[in-house]
Order: structure tokens, then sequence, then C-alpha cells
């Protein structure tokens, strides 16, 4: 059997998704023989292929370089898991939504609360221009598999990843997943299991 | 005392005449989520999430009184799904980052999106701009995680009689108050007794100074006070 081929995407996150990863240990050298990962940061491959099988993005959608790698992704990938809570929610990369769009959290920033108060970059080809809105990947592209967790544990990641090569529904809210917790909250333990299967995105 | 005889998911059981859907369904072993509610404290059937469907009708258990031969059914499809789209919408009316939130791992909301299997959000978040108050010495409200379940105003109105806050305010400007809406450092009401901190289901009532995670609502001690309150039965 061909190789699986395997990507990892960061946008607007912190990389603690993509530790996580590395948390999986020993699986990784399992993972190695089923699976090729023809990109991530992990790699040193610089343009998004085409026919990748499955794809973890990382982060939450914050700038226009974000918005043309997705689309771009979406377009060329089978599978894709929104990876970790930024990917999910938001998270932590949204919080500046409150402060209403992209210019009062640069002034807030570079302005009000830099000291000496500096001037706003001028948006340029190096720093990608920001977005007004930070999106939860679901929110630009349709999204397959939910894999929330700040960031979710290399053991999830693991059976989200054991699931997906043996072509098996995922349905993870059987294993505890939770926006935050690494894994489970703590005193989760006597929750039944959900009542029905998670999957669906509408 | 009279008895009535129900049906709860196709299960006889027999109920006290006065008990609640809730009640009587949670002594049979059956359980129905819930958020507003907290034993001890008068029932609002804020949150509905405890509606059940009986003789095919919705309603909301903690405030529905047993009656004879009812026909209950407590988790159908259309149950589990506006459940779930209850709590996706609390999730999405303020705003919730969990990941560096005092609750969380001890936040009832995060725990009921974990059962009721919500791995994302399909509504858009509203992201309102929402005030933090930090002038009360021991305690913290940030009303960025507010679910309005007037837990806190039900308990320091019926178990420590103070009756420090209210809610002000419509829809989205919605509000939980202390006194009339002054600084919770100032109102002259609070006791500093605590009991809110410890009904709050979420993050937004913790203690100062804790921090990611770190905020644990006391709830045993809530429980015996309300008994010792209740029952007359102290706990030395
Ligand atoms: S209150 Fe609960 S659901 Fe809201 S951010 Fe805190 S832990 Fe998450
Ligand atoms: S600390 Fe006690 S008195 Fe003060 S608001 Fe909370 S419950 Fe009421
Ligand atoms: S502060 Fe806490 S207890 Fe009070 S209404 Fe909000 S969520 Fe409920």
């Amino acid at each position: 059997m061909a190789r699986l081929r395997l990507a990892t995407v960061w946008l607007g996150g912190c990389s603690g998704c993509h530790m996580s990863f590395l948390d999986m240990d020993e699986y990784l050298i399992d993972l190695a023989e089923i699976a090729e990962v023809v990109f991530s940061p992990l790699v040193d491959s610089k343009q998004y292929p085409e026919g990748v099988d499955v794809v973890l993005v990382e982060g939450a959608v914050c700038n226009v370089e974000h918005l043309e790698m997705i689309r771009r992704v979406r377009a060329n990938s089978r599978i894709l898991i929104s990876f970790g809570d930024c990917a999910v929610t938001g998270n932590v990369s949204a919080i500046r939504n409150v402060q209403g769009g992209a210019l009062p959290v640069l002034e807030r920033a570079y302005v009000e609360l830099s000291d000496p108060s500096g001037g706003i970059p001028s948006p340029s080809d190096i720093v990608p221009k920001l977005l007004d809105r930070v999106l939860p990947v679901h929110a630009v592209v349709k999204v397959d598999t939910f894999l929330p967790g700040c960031p979710p544990s290399g053991p999830m990641i693991r059976t989200a990843l054991e699931k997906v090569l043996t072509g098996e529904p995922i349905d993870l809210m059987e294993h505890h997943l939770s926006f935050g917790g690494y894994g489970r909250p703590k005193g989760s333990e006597h929750l039944p299991a959900s009542p029905s299967s998670s999957q669906s995105h509408s | 005392m009279a008895v009535k005889t129900l049906s709860v998911d196709g299960q006889l059981i027999s109920a006290r005449e006065g008990q609640t859907l809730l009640e009587a369904a949670r002594e049979a072993g059956i359980s129905i989520p819930t958020l507003c509610h907290l034993d001890g404290l008068n029932a609002v059937g804020a949150c509905r999430l405890c509606l059940v469907e009986a003789n095919g009708r919705l309603l909301p258990s903690c405030l529905t009184p047993v009656a004879e031969e009812m026909d209950v059914q407590t988790q159908t499809d259309r149950l589990q799904r506006y459940r779930k789209q209850i709590v996706e919408l609390l999730f999405a009316e303020r705003n919730h980052v969990c990941s560096v939130c005092v609750a969380n791992g001890n936040c009832e909301l995060q725990s009921l999106a974990m059962r009721l299997g919500v791995d994302h959000l399909r509504y858009e978040p509203q992201e309102p701009e929402c005030e933090v108050d930090l002038s009360h010495e021991r305690y913290g409200l940030d009303h960025n995680r507010c679910v309005l379940c007037t837990r806190c105003v039900r308990v320091c109105d019926e178990i420590e009689g103070a009756h420090t806050w209210d809610v002000a305010g419509r829809g989205t400007h919605c509000r939980v108050i202390t006194d009339l809406h002054q600084p919770w450092g100032d109102a002259s009401t609070c006791t500093s007794c605590g009991k809110c901190v410890m009904a709050c289901p979420t993050g937004a009532l913790f203690h100062r100074g804790s921090s990611v995670s770190e905020n644990v609502h006391d709830r045993e001690t809530l429980h015996a006070l309300i008994l010792a309150r209740e029952e007359k039965q102290w706990l030395v």
C-alpha cells in the first residue's frame, strides 16, 4: 500500500499543537512507516503540495496569508482536521476580536501600550496584513474533523490518526475531548459518553 | 403523602407529590443535564437544559411537578439536539477562552459541552465587550464568562440573606450587578461570605489571585451550608 500523504499546517497558533504532535513519542516511528509527511513546519518543503490525504491544521485564520493558505490546503487535501482550540474556536488568537478590528488592535499594541509610543508598521509584503476578525478554520473552509484541546494530547492525536488511517469514522467525543484542557478536564471521569456522533458539520 | 406513579424513559417510577420531574428522575438514577439548577436553591428554569418531553410536550423538568401517569422522555434525539444547541449558543454569547480561564477543568459549561458532544461551535461568536470587576478585595467578576444562570443571585438572597446580586439590562446587555450597579467592592450589603463564588458554574466569579485552572468552586461546603439551613443538620 502506498504511504499516506500527511501534512501539518501552522496558522495563528503558538505551535503547542505541533509540540503535542511530537508528544506521540515512539508512535512517530510507526507513523513514519505508514505515512509520509509531505508538508509541515517540521520538514523543509516550501509549497503546500497537491493530493494530500490528511492534514492537521493548527491555529486560527488571522491574516491574509493564512486565508490564502487555508484555501489552498482545503483544495488540495482529502481530510482536513481542525487541530487544537485556536483552529476550532479562535481561542487566544481571537481574544483581539473584542477590540473590533485590525486598526484598533494595532493602535493598542504599537501606540497606546508601547513605551515609547511607536508607529504602526506600514503594510508591506514582509508582514502580512491582519484580518479585522480572527476566524476559526471552519468559518472559512469545510472541516472534516474537530480535535479541540489546548493542546490536544499526544494520545488523542494518535487516536485520531489511527482512525483516519484505517478509514474508520472518528467520533472523538468518546475520548473526552474538551476545550482548554490537555485531554480531559478534572472531575469529568463520571460523565457518560456522548449521546450521538458529533462529526456532522453544518 | 400522596404518591404519584409515572413513567420516565419507559421505566415506571413512583414519586412524592410536589416533587419535580428532575428530582424524581434523579432519585430513580436517571441523569438530566442542568446548568442554572443548584440543589437547595429555588428553581428558575433559566437555561432550559433540563427540558424533557412529557406527554409529548417540551417542559423544563426542574419546574414541572410530577403527575400521575405522566409519560416522560429525557433522552430523545430532539432533546439532545436542543441541549447541544443551547450549550453552543451559551459559548457564542460571551467570550469563553477555556485555555486561559480560571475555571478551566472546573467548569460546568465545559463539562456539559463534553458530555453533549460539542466539539465546535456552529454559531458565530458574538464577541461582546465585557467588563471585569476586581473592586472586591477577595473576589472577582468576569462578565466574559457569565452564563446568566442567576445562581449567584439566588444563593446570596436565599442562603446568605444579603441580596447583593441582581440582574440588569435586557438581551445582549443583560448583566449581573451588585447593589444598585455599584462596583462589588463598594456594595455595602455584601458580607464577603463567598457563597456566590461557590455557586457559580463557570469562571465568572472567582477568588482573586487564582490563575488558570486554579479556581475550584467549593460545592461541598456550599451544600453543607444549604443542608444546615434547610434541615438544621450541622456538620461538625
Ligand atoms: S467559564 Fe468554562 S467554558 Fe467559559 S472559558 Fe471558562 S472554562 Fe471555558
Ligand atoms: S460574597 Fe456572599 S454576600 Fe457577598 S455577594 Fe457573594 S453571596 Fe452575596
Ligand atoms: S456570575 Fe456565575 S452564578 Fe452569577 S449568573 Fe453569571 S454564571 Fe451564574
